[in-house]
């Protein structure tokens, strides 16, 4: 039996210890804002928090998040600085990969409170978008940096 | 009508919207259903019973005043699911916060609903302007009615009626009972706001209706479908098309804890069409258990006529075709005249060869389908481009009705062509019927990879002869590759549709001039991905429109300007919708030197200095009736490796509706430019594709992304035009002109990774 949480909720988990988190997530607690792209860690449209940092959840299996606190983009309070930022750069086409876009952009945000570009090419290069909104991420980040400074100095 | 003409029909309308049975166009058949958008189906007369208010298919209002507008063109992230209702409701004058948008299921009562060919607004902007106007009317002959005053008194602000003189309001809400009331203005009687007035169409403000739920992950992709009871499958493919399975063991995969059964699905009949391609599918709990279960499974296959398929000799045996005549697509003077004008008069002959190779499309959201078979009936969720193909091809598979499938429509995450094919929403189908039970298909990034539609492999051949002032007297474009035909003709070898897709209308002023296509075999599925053949036609055409720059000794923008040549509309011989498209859009040169010029002025070409390793290229190419030119700029560092610093694109789409949504398309554009000019490449050898996930099937990542890509659009009243697709085609040879600027060297094959640039 594997113990963690997930946004905030204890979970238990006795199925195969191999499965991934990304599958644990959308087909047993059916929380789909998390996206699978390539399983294989290449891609991260899976990104969730793992203790804060972000991991790609579909190369995480069960059996390493025993005790681990999980938060995926359901357990992001709504507008945290960063979707603000996407919402006002108005970032999104298709919007598939955006979810694993923004983990990773707060996680980012968390280490980094003012990054610079070359920061975030080498924070963000993992994480692939086929509608090609790299533009706008890199200055929704940046915005979002000046939205979570506001608010620390609020 | 039987699956072939159904499907094919369909299909026909996709990216030119010619027919793609001959036989059949010539009926007219498919010219009526190509060109067919339903007037709106409005309610013949109000009677009182019809609460809320809904004049036509299109739009109703209910007594709070919610305004309800049908999306019946698929979201997959170009805006159109947002920009038609915000036509609808900026002719209704209503107030964008009170809409709510009903995704339409796939029925031919919409019209056409494949959207792909980027022709969701340009082919829908007038009926939905229409659809609004008319809302607009009644609620105000409504209100007027119940005052007791003229309709001509009154007018609107968003969501109201208001009494000119008295200052009396009215909310849409209120008065929408009794607008139901009313008979539904012939379409004459109905007048459309001037330009002037639009509050949505053309503004800045507009922004993506999906926005919120997309930043907060509550966004429904087909990914996230669910459907009660359902269980989920991974499908074992034929790793060579048309492979027969000769046995499998399933015992292993049976043990994987979660694993319920196998199931086989049926090698489909050629031509391919969107049947599934048959295989062993695993069933199981979870989608986790379905994929791991297929890595135990142990299949064997029959041989496949397509194992022959090697890309290398492949591409000597297309690039042999391209030396050879062709079949003649456009004529124009006699180039075999002026090539034997060769050394006399200062007359020179230069020839080039181009490649580019197959693609795959990789959307970030692989093809997944839930569907459920009962009763005789078909009940499907899916990530589609094109719900009505669906409801065909499972009609066709199971042999039921097609009013007797129901397809639903979930949000894209990306589709670029791949979606309109429905062969895995046709797998869940027929997985259902035979266990009793919905079930969810989900394909790996592999299966994505190895079994798509590829946008197909291309050699082209170029020859001009120019005279001692460098320009060309004769132009001669010879292009081959495995035709989308193929897909649902098995004896197609010549190309037919991609003709208009960059190749039947060069813009150029050359008195000689002949197009040509050679034939091909298939020996994969071809499709169309984003902008289709104009990706290689233009590569090679404004590859070649720079080399003779070079040649010359001229610049390379005043060359393109010179070979675009004065202002005029260029007379094509065309048939069918492309006619027709003509006749509205015609081909205008003026259009096309201004967005050369825009892209040359913004870029600061021939100001900034271009120091080692540095160089700017253009090219300025129109496609889905769009003008687009490019200017893309180069670094080259010590490793060889290409870098953007800066892209400047302008673009004249006619009238558009959501100007920052247009300049998010043409930014993607240009990272999609980049992967497919400096990354990607699918590959065959004995018939099995080599790539299979991102690592070896390569797209752009932000860091080697376009540093800046700046979207300058054109201000025109002109009809609208494609947006999705256009930004697509100029961005590789502007990038390869780019680094022939910066090198010296000549990119003639894609991508560019197969270069050694130091």
């Amino acid at each position: 039996m594997i113990r963690f949480r997930v946004n905030g909720k204890e979970k238990t988990f006795d199925g195969d210890p191999d499965m991934p988190l990304l599958w644990y997530l959308r087909d047993v607690a059916q929380l789909t804002g998390t996206k699978f792209g390539c399983g294989m860690a290449l891609c991260g449209a899976c990104t969730v928090h793992q203790n804060g940092a972000a991991i790609r959840s579909c190369s995480t299996a069960m059996k390493e998040v025993s005790g681990a606190e999980i938060i995926t983009i359901e357990g992001i309070a709504p507008m945290h600085p960063v979707q603000k930022a996407w919402m006002e750069i108005r970032v999104p086409q298709c919007g598939y990969c955006q979810t694993g876009q923004i983990m990773q952009a707060i996680a980012l945000l968390r280490e980094n409170k003012s990054p610079s570009d070359a920061d975030i090419d080498t924070a963000m290069a993992g994480n692939l978008c086929r509608c090609g909104t790299y533009q706008r991420i890199r200055a929704a980040i940046h915005q979002a940096a000046k939205h979570q400074a506001a608010q620390e100095t609020a | 009508m039987s699956l072939i003409e159904n499907v094919s029909r369909h299909v026909g309308r996709n990216f030119s919207r010619r027919g793609f049975l001959q036989g059949a166009l010539a009926s007219g058949v498919f010219v009526l259903s190509a060109r067919f958008v339903p007037e709106p189906l409005w309610a013949a007369e109000g009677d009182g019973t019809a609460a809320p208010f809904q004049p036509s298919l299109w739009m109703s209002i209910a007594s709070d005043g919610t305004v309800t507008i049908v999306a019946h063109r698929s979201e997959m992230g170009c805006g159109s699911r947002t920009a038609l209702p915000l036509v609808v409701a900026d002719e209704l004058d209503a107030d964008w916060s009170k809409v709510k948008i009903d995704q339409a299921i796939g029925d031919p009562k919409y019209g056409d609903q494949d959207t792909d060919g980027s022709h969701s607004v340009r082919s829908n902007f007038d009926l939905m302007r229409q659809v609004g106007a008319t809302g607009r009317v009644m609620l105000i002959s409504a209100a007027a009615a119940q005052w007791g005053v003229s309709p001509k008194d009154c007018t609107t602000e968003p969501h109201f009626v208001v009494h000119r003189a008295s200052g009396r309001k009215l909310g849409y809400g209120e008065v929408a009972a009794a607008a139901a009331k009313l008979k539904v203005p012939r379409k004459e009687a109905v007048q459309l706001k001037p330009r002037s007035e639009w509050r949505y169409i053309g503004k800045e403000s507009n922004s993506l209706f999906d926005l919120p739920e997309i930043v907060t992950g509550k966004a429904i992709f087909g990914m996230d479908s669910t459907m009660p009871g359902m269980v989920y499958a991974s499908v074992e493919h034929p790793p060579v098309l048309g492979q027969k399975i000769k046995s499998y063991d399933d015992k292993a995969a049976l043990k994987v804890p979660g694993v319920q059964k196998t199931l086989t699905i049926d090698i489909f009949k050629p031509p391919h069409q969107f049947q599934p391609l048959g295989g062993v599918a695993v069933i199981a709990d979870n989608t986790w258990a379905a994929f791991k279960g297929r890595k135990s499974l142990e299949v064997e296959w029959e041989s496949s006529p397509h194992s022959v398929y090697n890309s290398a000799p492949f591409r000597k045996t297309l690039e042999a075709t391209s030396r050879k005549p062709g079949k003649v697509v456009r004529n124009v003077g006699d180039v075999d005249a002026a090539f034997a004008k060769d050394g006399h008069a200062g007359i020179k002959i230069i020839e080039a060869e181009y490649y580019t190779p197959h693609l795959a499309h990789v959307s970030m959201e692989p093809p997944v389908a839930v569907a459920e078979y009962r009763d005789g009936k078909v009940l499907a969720w899916a990530p589609t481009q094109n719900p009505q193909a669906v409801q065909e091809t499972i009609a066709g598979v199971l042999g039921i009705k097609k009013e007797d499938v129901t397809c639903h429509v979930t949000l894209l995450g990306g589709g670029f062509g791949r979606k309109s094919k429905p062969d895995q929403v046709a797998e869940a189908a027929v997985l259902s019927k035979q266990l009793g039970k919905p079930v969810k298909v989900v394909w790996s990034r592999e299966d994505d990879v190895q079994f798509d539609f590829f946008h197909s492999v291309a050699a082209m051949y170029m020859k001009a002869a120019v005279g001692p002032d460098g320009k060309p007297t004769a132009w001669l474009q010879r292009t081959v590759y495995p035709p989308i035909n193929s897909t649902f003709d098995v004896s197609a070898v010549y190309a037919d549709d991609e003709m208009g897709l960059g190749w039947n209308n060069l813009p150029f002023d050359i008195p000689n001039h002949r197009a040509e296509n050679g034939p091909a075999d298939y020996h994969v599925r071809i499709g169309w991905l984003r902008s289709v053949a104009n990706i290689y036609h233009a590569f090679a055409i404004h590859s070649f429109a720079d080399e003779l720059a070079h040649s010359a000794n001229k610049d390379s923008v005043q060359y393109l300007l010179d070979l675009i040549g004065p202002p005029r509309i260029v007379a094509l011989e065309l048939n069918g919708d492309e006619a027709e498209d003509a006749k509205n859009y015609p081909l205008d040169t003026a259009r096309l030197r201004r967005v050369a010029e825009i892209a040359a002025e913004k870029s600061g070409w021939g100001k900034t200095p271009m120091g080692k390793g540095r160089g700017m290229g253009i090219a300025a190419h129109r496609s889905f009736l769009t003008y687009v030119a490019t200017v893309v700029e180069v670094e080259i560092d010590s490793k060889g490796e290409v870098h953007i610093p800066g892209v400047w694109t302008a673009v004249d789409a006619g009238t558009v509706v959501s100007p920052d949504n247009i300049r998010n398309q043409f930014e993607g554009a240009a990272v999609f430019g980049t992967s497919l000019a400096l990354f990607s490449e699918i590959t065959a050898t004995n018939g099995v594709i080599d790539q299979s996930n991102f690592d070896n099937y390569q797209i752009t990542r932000m860091n080697r992304a376009p540093r800046h890509v700046d979207v300058h659009i054109v201000q025109s009243q002109a009809p609208p035009a494609g947006v999705g697709e256009p930004g697509v085609p100029p961005f590789a040879p502007a990038l390869c002109n780019a680094v022939f600027a910066a090198t010296g060297k000549r990119v003639r094959e894609l991508p560019l990774s197969k270069t050694k640039l130091v």
